[in-house]
């Protein structure tokens, strides 16, 4: 179904979005199997209505929200972000949302909330994948809260003018376009506002390869591959070399970690 | 059972055309624009059928002693060069999309990183058995020399499944990297449980004297 919102061009990248069914057949999605063609292949059986999103923790207003109230919350907007891929490979995709912030302002976070948690719905009948051991279900994801109430962080709620497809997360997602996809938390069903850094799913399964804050970082390679240059799918293909990966993906969020060391948090 | 040798021709010709199915697919896939990321597909699928041959080869003799066809080792050579071909292929992805040969660059990520590394190593180590391949370089080194020499295999095969194992490793998505290990482990099994069938009764032998 369509979704009406209003293009921020102030917070939209200029590159050429992905071709809609790459983007649509081509991505991780676990929950429905491990290769990239399997969520567009297996995601049939997700029911993304109804559903309800509980957001708690250390809040003021805790609040449970379903899909209606989610969409009115604050005026959706499109935003073109850059996706980066853990693995080497990125897209450019048209997300419709609105800033993750407008939700923590309503809930009211108390002083001790230092991060907030994503956390996947994990049903077995509605997701095949969740029977293999591949992660520790549910899919759980997390962010500092301040890079939560960066105007970037994207609660997302659709893509290319329409309701998110059931492979890339539906019915809403989070969308962290300066780090790596794995990131953005897929068919979210509760945020929780925390006072210790969560352990997420990746995180849990190989330390060393995935960090907490997985920030798109040319600098720091990945324990078994380079993450100096990507390929654009549908763009770079066999006759161009691989295009050189931007920090943060190019977002200038760079003050979000001043003081940090990257190489160390990474 | 033991085919004639217009028979042996035919079956010949037969998996010579079959081993190159896979790269026919690969290229009909790429050119039809089937796929969405076709340079990943090719590194994965050749660097499969690089095991899948690998495995054949393996098999060869324990299948030629346990089912005495002999005139299996007649395709053999066939077998290990599609091996060492789709390494090869492999290979030159991995230098054509990953480095756009920058043989410099390339080195320097082999080094850096040990699952490369593994493989990197495995296809070296093809190199002396595809080169050595012909009736003339068998009878330049004499048989058992060259018989040492593609014992190489016996440390390929292993290297290029921990390879496999290494980069499947830490998706915690192991059922196809520990098939591969159960079959290499009881192709090589098999030839070390009839090297020591063979020395026991010498042994024994000594031991009466």
């Amino acid at each position: 179904p369509k979704l009406a919102a209003k293009r921020n061009p102030a917070l939209s990248a200029q590159d050429k979005p992905t071709a809609y069914h790459d983007a649509t057949h081509y991505n991780n999605f676990y929950e429905f199997g491990t290769d990239k063609s399997d969520p567009a292949e297996n995601a049939g059986t997700l029911r993304p209505r109804p559903w309800t999103v509980s957001i708690e923790g250390e809040v003021r207003k805790p609040l449970t929200l379903d899909l209606d109230a989610l969409l009115k919350l604050a005026p959706l907007e499109e935003r073109v972000y850059r996706l980066r891929c853990v693995e080497g490979w990125s897209m450019v995709i048209p997300w419709v949302g609105y800033s993750l912030s407008e939700l923590i302002k309503r809930v009211e976070p108390t002083g001790s909330a230092k991060y907030v948690e994503f956390i996947s719905l994990a049903d077995r009948k509605q997701m095949p994948g969740v029977a293999s051991r591949v992660l520790d279900w549910p899919y759980t994801e997390g962010l500092r809260l301040d890079e939560a109430n960066h105007p970037l962080t994207l609660l997302t709620l659709g893509m290319y003018g329409e309701t998110l497809p059931n492979q890339n997360g539906a019915p809403v997602r989070v969308v962290v376009p300066w780090k790596y996809g794995f990131k953005s938390a897929k068919s979210i069903v509760k945020i929780r506002f925390v006072r210790d850094m969560p352990r997420t799913s990746w995180n849990r399964s190989a330390p060393s390869e995935y960090g907490f804050y997985s920030n798109v970082n040319p600098a720091v390679d990945h324990p078994r591959w380079s993450q100096a240059s990507e390929r654009r799918i549908g763009e770079d293909s066999f006759l161009s070399r691989k295009r050189k990966t931007l920090m943060f993906n190019g977002y200038d969020v760079a003050s979000l970690y001043t003081g940090m060391d990257l190489k160390k948090h990474f | 059972m033991t085919p004639t040798p217009k028979q042996l021709a035919a079956i010949k010709v037969a998996v010579f055309v079959l081993a190159l199915v896979p790269l026919a697919r690969l290229v009909w896939l790429t050119l039809a624009g089937a796929l969405v990321e076709p340079l990943q597909f090719i590194t994965r699928s050749t660097g499969d059928w690089t095991l899948y041959f690998l495995c054949i080869a393996l098999a060869v003799t324990p299948l030629r002693r346990l089912a005495k066809w002999n005139w299996l080792l007649k395709l053999r050579r066939m077998v290990g060069l599609f091996a060492f071909f789709y390494a090869l292929l492999h290979f030159l992805t991995f230098l054509w999309f990953d480095h756009f040969f920058d043989v410099a660059g390339m080195l320097k990520d082999v080094a850096k990183r040990p699952f490369i590394l593994v493989g990197f190593i495995a296809f070296v180590l093809l190199i002396p058995l595809a080169v050595t391949s012909t009736n003339a370089m068998v009878r330049r080194l004499g048989g058992k020399r060259w018989q040492w020499l593609h014992r190489l295999v016996y440390v390929v095969a292993p290297l290029g499944v921990l390879h496999f194992w290494w980069m499947k490793a830490a998706k915690h998505d192991l059922a196809q990297p520990m098939l591969f290990v159960a079959i290499v482990a009881l192709l090589l099994g098999i030839r070390v449980w009839w090297a020591r069938k063979k020395q026991t009764p010498a042994r024994a032998g000594v031991v009466q004297q």
